[in-house]
């Protein structure tokens, strides 16, 4: 009724309003001249032109907000451990939580310090608060993520492997994956890191799968502290991807840019599909037990939300601008995850190793072998067999998987690029750098380590491109160790000092549970220095003989 | 032959089972300050691995000089354990949203309300110009502390001193807003009020180009820990709290204005935070066991080198505190709390004020 008085209208005041808001804050800056600002981290791009906030932020209506949101999250763990969650939650689910959340809090935080690179090297201080709020919410994330992992380490019914979480993640064969991701953010060329592995990518299309996808499955799996935290976090999502394309639109401006941006957005959209569809994949199909027919597979929930979503609405777009964008690398991507079964390669890649981390891995059972071969047809041939395997050999006293030569199994060479295995076989390729040997799992990640990470690229200097460096092939930390060995000095064995962290089942039973004594006598070895010791004729027979790849002995 | 495995337990509740480290509910991988871990603690210790610290093949990527994510070299000061340090104020997100929200709802609630009851109309004359101009140019100041410690906080070498940092950025990053925002809006109630004189003020006012000058110098410091240092132990007790509450706070209300100092007293409260934060690091690093005596050199070339800054800062803001009709306050007492203050701060971590 337009006549009536409300309160509002009694108590209303004159006021700014939230574009003017945003003016006078984006003035708080100004051009130093008694000492100029210190050198931060290189980037080899040009950005003349201040990125714009058409978010219009200010931190008076920020940080209220954000309250609320933790309000409701923080109820909402209240109340699923009065409506006694645990006791209704599958645990094949929250053992993959164990590496999740040991992973995640890292590329969160890391998303924080990376605003403080973007942060110096935009002109302007339109994009001033974006930036703050951003690292503020990646901050929120980080923490808010390891208060949920603590959560689910108080109350659900095997602690073990949360317990050690942080320590687990700087160690573990599945977790130097996500450490390649989190330190993608903030090393190298600034851009390169801060804006387009970051926000262009991994923010604007791959928290999708990451934070939506996993949520919806989390809850069809009786866990509803993880949707509640994360949707939350996605909820924070928009404004960072706001951030990401206002940089983006300032560095097209500069025709200069348009090689590295192309470069960079090949680079961190193959990553970010290697890593993300890697560890989300599994998660969500391998993770779960609700066998629905009905619902989205990862795959198909991949090519809503990152081939419609992101590829053709904001990334084709960008050749506009005369970016060239490769569309075969995305044609390229979706056929590995259906026609090439990659989410399949790599939950069975984490099965294989399952002793040497610091989660329980469950066998496959009928019920989702027949939902992965209707989602996913020819699953069955390449992959039943398998689990059957793995099932039979979850029992102390079989010999552990990872060295069982019944199976057929061949452990994988490591992708020096993306540190997720070569398991697509046919597709390994090789190539030095500084006359060294190394193995990656796609043209693609030979073409990110060799050409992309490197002080010129096609010709031109790129002195702020960051390296690969470091031990990268986990398998090589422990060469010619045996695995009882190797697991002991990772730390993963419980505070018994012999039962492993990690177990082949979900049997909540001592007697069931794997000891060291049950893995003792098996010797590690790592694919890429044993390749390095072949002769020149030796190794090209063993790759030749890699790529046909492997068949799995039928299980009796 | 099919897979079907057993579970044998019913339940995924803690309890359900008893088997090896069924109880075992504690993040084990880490010291605890004290007996017991506290939240803050749980949810910080060890986010940001560390080769030392579990990061089993070192850092994975590396810049193209060959150093990693995080190096100790960010800084020129010595550790025998970065580890070591909590922050005293145990700031994590919810804490942080909790406190920063409860702020920005105060302060606003305090301005609509003061400007409800006409408040602004009845601000001394001279008073208006002070606001116009000096609290208008102290906006920067907080906002160039805000920028300089959001771009330390990349650089620390554990998570605990990075995200101390990081609060502390984001609470100076708050007030700059605050004090801009309220400005704007008691603007509009007062005719003729300028509110681009505060930046004019901040550029070419001959007696604000001392404090620009100390603040350029820590924005400009390529070492993040001096950065913090500077920011916390000299400048924030010499110039912060000597203008913030020895002029502002404490002469408003004589001059009509009952508004100001509850906006700023925010910054006073967050202060004390980030000074108890500040001053356990460094106290740890003037005390340790295999760098103490590098530290405090250090340290103390940081104080000389910026209380000489801060003074001069000081020194040429004196003549606002003679510019309101009420003067309650006088900048020699003022001045002679602010040294006092510093004095104390410095005590605590065995350095010494150089003489002037």
């Amino acid at each position: 009724m337009s006549g009536t008085l409300t309160l509002n209208k009694i108590t209303a005041q004159r006021g700014i309003s939230v574009g003017e808001a945003a003016k006078k804050i984006a003035d708080l800056g100004w051009n130093p001249s008694y000492v100029q600002e210190a050198m931060t981290f290189p980037t080899d791009y040009k950005i003349a032109k201040a990125p714009k906030d058409p978010m219009k932020q200010v931190l008076r209506s920020y940080f209220p907000m954000q309250e609320e949101k933790d309000n409701r999250v923080y109820g909402a763990l209240d109340a699923a451990l009065r409506g006694d969650m645990f006791r209704n939650v599958e645990p094949r689910w929250v053992e993959w939580m164990k590496l999740f959340l040991a992973i995640i809090p890292f590329p969160e935080i890391s998303a924080a310090r990376s605003m403080a690179m973007v942060g110096r090297l935009a002109p302007g201080e339109d994009l001033r608060t974006g930036f703050t709020m951003q690292m503020v919410d990646e901050f929120r994330h980080s923490t808010i993520q390891m208060n949920l992992k603590k959560w689910y380490m108080e109350n659900y019914i095997d602690p073990a492997g949360f317990d050690i979480t942080e320590e687990a993640f700087g160690k573990c064969y599945a977790t130097t994956i996500g450490r390649q991701f989190g330190e993608g953010f903030i090393t190298g060329d600034a851009i390169t890191s801060a804006n387009v592995y970051l926000t262009v990518v991994a923010e604007t299309a791959f928290t999708n799968t990451l934070f939506v996808a996993m949520p919806s499955e989390a809850a069809r799996n009786g866990d509803y502290a993880l949707p509640t935290v994360f949707l939350s976090v996605q909820s924070d999502e928009s404004r960072h991807i706001g951030n990401g394309h206002s940089m983006l639109m300032s560095m097209l401006k500069e025709p200069e840019n348009h090689l590295l941006l192309e470069r960079d957005m090949r680079y961190a959209f193959w990553q970010n599909h290697a890593i993300v569809d890697a560890a989300i994949g599994t998660f969500i199909e391998y993770g779960t037990t609700n066998r629905d027919k009905t619902k989205e597979s990862y795959a198909e929930m991949w090519h809503r939300w990152i081939f419609e979503d992101y590829y053709r609405t904001y990334m084709l777009p960008l050749e506009k601008y005369g970016i060239k964008i490769h569309h075969d690398d995305v044609q390229t991507a979706w056929k590995r995850l259906t026609e090439k079964h990659y989410v399949h390669k790599v939950a069975q890649f984490f099965a294989v190793g399952w002793s040497a981390n610091f989660w329980r891995i469950e066998a496959q059972t009928d019920k989702d072998f027949e939902w992965f071969e209707h989602k996913y047809p020819g699953w069955y041939a390449q992959f039943g067999e398998f689990w059957k395997w793995y099932e039979k050999l979850s029992h102390r006293g079989q010999t552990n998987i990872l060295f069982n030569s019944d199976v057929g199994y061949v452990y994988p060479h490591r992708c020096w690029s993306c540190l997720v295995p070569c398991l697509i076989r046919e597709d390994i390729v090789t190539d030095e750098i500084d006359g060294k040997l190394y193995t990656f799992a796609h043209e693609i990640d030979r073409w990110t380590a060799v050409e992309a990470f490197a002080g010129e690229y096609q010709g031109r200097p790129t002195p702020a491109m960051g390296r690969f460096s470091g031990r990268r092939e986990w398998e090589s930390v422990y060469h010619n160790v045996d695995i009882a060995d190797a697991i002991k000095d990772l730390g993963f064995v419980r505070t018994d000092g012999k039962t492993l962290v990690a177990q082949p089942h979900l049997r909540f039973d001592e007697k069931e549970m794997w000891t060291l004594d049950d893995v003792r006598g098996h010797i590690l070895k790592s694919p890429l220095l044993t390749l390095r010791e072949m002769s020149p004729a030796d190794r090209e027979a063993h790759l030749a003989d890699y790529r046909k790849g492997f068949t799995i002995n039928p299980c009796n | 032959m099919t897979a079907v495995p057993s579970v044998s337990v019913g339940s995924g509740a803690a309890g359900a089972a008893i088997f090896p480290d069924s109880d075992s509910r504690k993040y084990r991988y880490f010291e605890p300050r004290s007996k017991r871990a506290t939240h803050y603690e749980d949810v910080t210790v060890d986010v940001q691995p560390d080769p030392e610290r579990y990061l089993l093949q070192d850092w994975i990527i590396s810049f193209p000089n060959g150093k990693g994510a995080y190096t100790k070299d960010n800084t020129e000061a010595l550790s025998a354990n970065w580890h070591a340090f909590r922050a005293p104020d145990q700031e994590w997100e919810r804490t942080h949203y909790q406190r920063q929200s409860k702020i920005e709802a105060m302060v606003q609630a305090v301005i609509a309300n003061g400007r409800k009851s006409g408040a602004p109309k009845s601000f001394d004359k001279a008073w208006i110009k002070i606001l116009q101009n000096h609290l208008g140019a102290w906006k920067h100041v907080e906002f160039g502390l805000g920028t300089s410690l959001m771009q330390a906080q990349r650089y620390g070498y554990t998570q605990m001193i990075n995200n101390a940092t990081l609060t502390n950025s984001s609470y100076k990053l708050r007030l700059a807003q605050d004090i801009t925002l309220y400005l704007a809006e008691i603007g509009m109630d007062i005719q003729g009020f300028d509110d681009a004189a505060g930046k004019r003020t901040w550029l070419e006012d001959k007696g604000w180009q001392g404090t620009r000058e100390a603040i350029e110098s820590i924005m400009g410091s390529p070492d993040y820990l001096e950065q913090y240092f500077a920011t916390n132990i000299v400048f924030e007790p010499l110039v912060g709290e000597l203008f913030r509450s020895g002029f502002l706070m404490q002469t408003a209300s004589s001059n009509g204005d009952f508004i100001t100092p509850p906006v700023i007293s925010a910054a006073e409260a967050d202060y004390e935070r980030n000074l108890a934060n500040t001053i356990d690091l460094m106290h740890l690093l003037v005390t340790d066991n295999q760098h103490a005596a590098h530290n405090k050199k250090l340290f103390q070339g940081w104080v000389n080198k910026h209380v000489a800054l801060a003074n001069k800062a000081a020194a040429g803001l004196q003549p606002i505190w003679s510019q309101p009709h009420s003067k309650p306050v006088q900048y020699a007492d003022a001045r002679a709390q602010s040294v006092e203050r510093i004095k104390k701060i410095l005590g605590e971590l065995g350095l010494t004020f150089p003489k002037e």
